[in-house]
């Protein structure tokens, strides 16, 4: 007796739905064994991780706050894994985003422009963008993997964004330690709920959702792009334009990257700082495929993995497990959801010993 | 200036000796058609677990070992999860690589920061003193020896054995191989394996002879250079140890420009690598036809047996 | 010697069952082949001929039934198990590794470890016996066709073999060169090998083989001796009716010209490709013009000249309706009137994981389908629907993913949805590839219609009796070259094979000026 994949005729809907609980659920007992073998109590981390972060309107806060910029980059990726297009390097155009925003913010010329923020917020898109182009160039030009060179130019951003903290933007009044002057009021975004740290740039994401679902489900551009991923040969056929494609693709994520920069300088931080996001970048690659390319689910994944990342600060606190117990659990999730997938593509068969048939020979 | 030099040239062996672990693991895995982008996630676990065997076990060749088979085992849920459950080959390599930070970072949470004593270099003495030779030969780590026996073997296995034949028709053509009889996914599931322990000891390398220490992330984009070299050599071995010294000696030149009065601030000298990376990318890749040419026809893409 | 009926047969399969998730490709096959024996087993695409080989192979394993190899039963569980009882297997697409040497690969399937050398000696005896001549050390992708038949063909003669198994081995051969491949089967069977021969072609079977083992629909239908036979009462078993022809009256009141190529000259930009060299034809409006021609001698690359895939700089070499085009790309050429069906199916004229209605948009989306860069569902699902009504499309409806259709109603959709757009000119490749009889008949009366109603129709084939049914002037391509065209009412199947090894005369001097090329079509 054996197990066998057998493909599917008809790819599973049911599965396609299904299978971001089951590999939530397989993550969450993983949680579980791994707690057990350190010889911590898996209920009270289990208590640590998902109820005590979300228990207080301050805690609520905190959790649509951190979402916010994952589901912002995570549409703007989908957009582009959905066309094969693998923009890997949005943690580096959030990085110059935050910079360009960082720098309209600090620069006197523009100090007491009612105009501040909204300056700083097209900076941040540009300069998101302009990071993503390079990639996206080199790609159409030169053939050369976006992955790699998104990459690359991620850990060149933040050795930059090093520089000007330790350099030419260091405060001259901050006790020589790296860190940008703080930004004037007007450079900001207002606050949402009082005594909570919850910011206008959360309204931004919402917008950008709203886009993002008409641009891929109801726009012809959204309908090209997905074919170009689908299948090159039939988008050759149809005359649809790979180049377009890299270039919207990757585009779209250096856009939402770097609107997401300028909302963690304009935001939580209030100023420019050696490392701007603790992995955003990289944590919305897992919530675009955990929602499944697709904004609805984006949000909900989105505030999946915010919850984590707040949960292992708890338990970090409570239990003294390491906060990097985040990204495993991160990183667990999405190998669990893409094994999970198979069953949506195949089916699970269970082959017996073949039986024999005799059979009279027709004449 | 010329007694610069050995330490140079021996400094500069030493960078370019975890890529060329990493990146001729991975030919051998892209040679049998599997595209695995969790180099730097199977070089971060490897360095961790080769540092925590080394502090408790005290030996450099345990924790080189232990290194290869933790590589081995995070490439096995690559493998399982691709060439089994048929996922996408990119998405579970980034998954890899995400998934190998965390657990490096997570295991590793108690060593950040601690060092080893330096082991001793136990390099070649040769009989008679040859001029910068023997002092060269002299202080490189045996690992980078080592580095040299693996390109032997895998340029003999892939050229001349029968199994590296069958592994370069695998990559090829999956389906001709699958109906002339081979066990296709057995043989990705060995490359793949091979792969990630190389990369595991690449990643040794660096936490135990490189640094000697551990900081989280420390591997720093090495093993996304090493499959980048991978495609500068176009899937060819001797070519990966030319790149992978070209890497080396960029690496170093930060180092030394200071010392030699060049100034440029720190973070500028250490984006070298990484733009020197993207130089070389374009410049192979805008000759379509040569990668057409050399890449294993079937890259990244998905194989089912349909029985 | 003893009577045939008290000899075991060298293979027999009895109620041999296999099904797929969406069809059941055999259904209790039983056959028995004798030594010495060249048995056929003849159908249509679809019939289930290629999956039975594969279970005979042991490729793939068969759900239920059994089979027996000189009258015992057993278990073919590998390739290699089949090898070494002694079957050996020719598939329809090569299994041959395209950068390695003809001895690599002969020697990737040898047990035992056989140094090259040795291999290559043993490939050389082989070719001097059968008159298979083959360069050891020649890489196979600068083989042609019909030299890389030859090398699978050595492949198995190299093992000890018993039973022979050719699947659909001439869709790839001149006529000549198929008299060559007779030859050395008839050989092969004399010397006490079995042959099995799949095919759906009558008149070979008729040459070739001794018996025939008829399948419809995954089932026998029949077995017979071909020889006694006639292609009518074959064809009989082989679909349950006769033959239909289709309603073609001559071409009338042709126009000006549709479609206009003067003097295209491509590189080819894959690696094994061809290259085209002054290529010249005009496709008038309201007639038929087929181009014949074995695959892999310049077609893909025509093709993609004129959709549009690959656009080329000098303009005026194309021109639909007069408009200078051989610049644009695809989108722009359907813009103006241009439409094509290419031979893939699934994965370039139709996505297979999309559903028809967004399959329809592919192309069609010139059909007001998108209003200010938004799409407009309704009108795409109903173009759809005329898509699917009209042309009889045995589906699930719009929505239906396109890969749940059969190779015959998807090639019908994809069929209704160019013809649909009322195009001006119409490019078709292949287009009754892996099709049923009665879908191919649809989809050949549609094409017939269509040049009725003032198209020019252009149709790329390798199917002779297909082009010599539907086109008014034929030509064929060689090597990258176009020959003259020709009435299709003054030439026969004859001399368009022998056109199709490069021997047609030359235009000017009018006399066959050009050596047969040896590299492509060595007989």
């Amino acid at each position: 007796m054996q197990l066998r994949l057998e493909p599917r005729a008809l790819r599973s809907r049911s599965m396609r739905y299904a299978s971001p609980f089951i590999a939530a659920a397989l993550t969450i007992v993983m949680g579980f064994i791994l707690f057990a073998a350190l010889g911590k109590n898996p209920l009270a981390a289990f208590y640590a991780f998902f109820i005590a972060p979300i228990n207080s309107i301050n805690r609520v806060a905190e959790l649509l706050l951190k979402a916010s910029p994952l589901v912002l980059i995570a549409i703007g990726l989908a957009v582009g894994f959905r066309s094969n297009i693998w923009n890997i390097g949005a943690e580096g155009q959030l990085t110059v985003g935050a910079i360009a925003a960082g720098w309209v913010a600090l620069n006197p010329a523009f100090a007491d422009s009612p105009l501040l923020l909204a300056a700083m917020i097209v900076a941040g898109v540009i300069g998101g963008m302009a990071w993503a182009a390079v990639p996206a160039f080199l790609r159409t030009r030169f053939n050369a993997n976006e992955i790699l060179v998104s990459l690359m130019l991620t850990y060149v951003a933040q050795l930059l964004v090093n520089w000007l903290v330790f350099g030419p933007w260091r405060d001259p009044q901050g006790f020589n330690t790296p860190q940008s002057p703080l930004f004037a009021d007007g450079a900001l975004f207002p606050i949402l709920i009082d005594n909570t740290r919850l910011n206008a740039s959360v309204l931004l994401t919402l917008v950008v959702v709203g886009v993002g679902w008409v641009f891929m489900n109801k726009s012809f551009l959204g309908y090209k792009t997905r074919v170009v991923g689908l299948s090159s040969a039939a988008a050759r056929y149809a005359g649809f334009s790979e180049k377009r494609t890299v270039w919207v693709g990757m585009l779209a994520g250096g856009a939402a990257a770097g609107l997401a920069g300028v909302g963690e300088v304009a935001g939580p931080l209030g100023q420019v700082l050696p490392v701007i996001s603790p992995g955003y970048g990289f944590t919305a690659i897992i919530v675009a495929f955990v929602g499944r390319l697709d904004p609805v689910g984006i949000v909900f994944a989105g505030l999946l993995m915010s919850l984590l990342y707040l949960g292992a600060d708890s338990a970090q606190i409570s239990m003294g497990l390491p906060a990097a117990a985040a990204s495993l659990f991160q990183g667990a999730l999405l190998f669990f959801l893409l094994g999970v997938d198979v069953l949506v593509n195949y089916r699970v068969r269970v082959i017996r010993a073949m039986a024999t048939h005799h059979r009279t020979v027709p004449t | 200036m010329m007694d610069m030099l050995v330490p140079v040239l021996a400094a500069t062996l030493g960078a370019g000796t975890p890529l060329i672990f990493a990146a001729l693991g991975e030919l051998v895995t892209e040679k049998s058609g599997v595209l695995n982008l969790g180099v730097e996630g199977m070089m971060l676990v490897g360095a961790i677990v080769a540092f925590i065997t080394m502090r408790g076990m005290g030996n450099v060749w345990l924790g080189v070992a232990a290194a290869g088979v933790a590589g081995a085992l995070m490439a096995l849920l690559f493998a399982f999860a691709t060439l089994t459950l048929q996922a996408n080959q990119v998405a579970s390599g980034l998954a890899l690589a995400i998934f190998g930070a965390g657990v490096s970072a997570f295991i590793g949470k108690g060593y950040v920061g601690v060092t080893l004593e330096s082991s001793a270099n136990a390099g070649i003495s040769l009989p008679i003193d040859i001029p910068l030779l023997s002092p060269l030969l002299d202080s490189l780590h045996p690992l980078v020896y080592a580095s040299w026996l693996l390109f032997a073997g895998v340029n003999w296995f892939l050229s001349r054995s029968r199994a590296g034949l069958v592994l370069r028709a695998v990559g090829e053509s999956p389906a001709s191989a699958h109906a002339v009889g081979y066990r296709v996914i057995r043989i990705r599931y060995f490359a793949t394996l091979f792969g990630g322990a190389m990369a595991g000891i690449g990643g040794a390398y660096l936490s135990l002879v490189y640094a000697p220490l551990w900081l989280e992330g420390m591997v720093a984009g090495r093993g996304w250079i090493a499959l980048a070299l991978v495609v500068f050599a176009t899937w060819r071995p001797a070519r990966v140890m030319l790149g992978a010294y070209l890497f080396g000696g960029i690496t170093i030149v930060q180092y030394f420009a200071q010392s030699a009065g060049i100034a440029f601030a720190t973070q500028f000298m250490s984006m070298l690598p990484y733009l020197a990376t993207i130089v070389v990318l374009v410049v192979i890749s805008r000759d379509v036809a040569m990668i057409r040419r050399n890449a294993p026809v079937s890259l990244g893409k998905p194989f089912h047996p349909s029985v | 010697m003893a009577a045939l009926d008290d000899n075991p047969a060298r293979l027999e399969l009895r109620g041999i069952c296999k099904s797929y998730p969406a069809v059941v490709a055999n259904d209790g096959i039983d056959l028995r082949v004798m030594p010495g024996e060249i048995h056929a087993v003849l159908g249509e695409n679809g019939a289930g001929k290629s999956t039975l080989m594969k279970i005979i192979y042991g490729v793939v394993k068969p759900d239920a039934g059994e089979m027996l190899w000189h009258g015992a039963p057993i278990d073919v569980a590998s390739p290699a198990h089949a090898r070494e009882l002694g079957i050996g297997m020719v598939f329809q697409h090569f299994s041959l590794f395209e950068t390695l040497t003809v001895a690599e690969n002969v020697a990737l399937v040898l047990p035992g470890k056989p140094s090259l050398d040795n291999v290559v000696l043993r490939i050389r005896a082989i070719s001097e016996r059968y008159g298979l001549t083959v360069q050891p050390s020649a890489l196979v992708h600068s083989l042609s066709i019909g030299e890389r038949q030859r090398v699978e063909i050595i492949r198995c003669l190299l093992q000890d073999l018993r039973l022979l198994i050719m699947d659909e081995p001439t869709s790839v051969l001149t006529p000549q060169a198929t008299t060559r491949l007779f030859e050395t089967l008839r050989q092969v069977a004399g010397e006490g090998c079995s042959v099995l021969y799949i095919s759906h072609k009558l008149d070979e079977i008729k040459a070739l083989c001794h018996r025939a083992t008829v399948l419809r629909a995954g089932r026998v239908t029949g077995t017979c001796e071909p020889q006694g036979e006639t292609a009518s009462s074959m064809a009989r078993l082989m679909i349950g009716r006769d033959l239909p022809k289709c309603n073609h009256p001559q071409a009338v009141g042709v126009g000006e010209p549709g479609l206009a190529v003067d003097g295209l000259s491509l590189a080819s930009d894959e690696p094994f490709g061809t290259d085209l060299s002054d290529i010249r034809f005009i496709v008038r409006k309201g007639e038929i013009l087929g181009i014949a021609g074995i695959s892999g001698n310049g077609q893909q690359e025509l093709l993609a000249a004129l959709s549009g895939e690959r656009p080329t700089p000098n303009a005026g070499v194309m021109r639909i309706c007069g408009m200078a085009s051989a610049h644009l790309g695809a989108a722009a050429r359907r813009r103006l009137g241009l439409c094509f069906i290419p031979e893939e199916r699934l994965g370039r004229a139709a996505i297979p994981s999309m559903s028809l209605a967004d399959n329809a948009l592919l192309t069609a989306h010139g059909q007001k389908m998108v209003a200010g860069g938004m799409l407009r569902s309704d009108a795409i699902r109903d173009f759809a629907r005329r898509c699917i009504d009209d042309f009889a499309v045995k589906c699930g409806g719009p929505d239906a993913e396109a890969k749940t259709l059969s190779g015959g109603n998807l090639q019908k959709f994809i069929v209704a949805r160019e013809v649909m757009q009322h195009p001006k000119v119409l490019i078709v490749s292949q287009p009754t590839w892996g099709v049923d009889v009665g879908a191919s008949v649809a989809i050949r009366q549609s094409l017939i219609e269509l040049r009725n109603a003032g198209t020019a129709v252009l149709v790329i084939s390798e199917d002779l009796e297909e082009l010599f049914e539907i086109c008014d002037r034929i030509a064929v391509m060689a090597n990258g070259r176009l020959s003259q065209t020709r009435r299709v009412t003054e030439t026969d199947v004859e001399e368009i094979g022998v056109w199709m090894s490069g021997l047609w005369p030359d235009r000017i001097t009018g006399a066959a000026s050009r050596q047969p090329d040896e590299s492509l079509y060595a007989t």
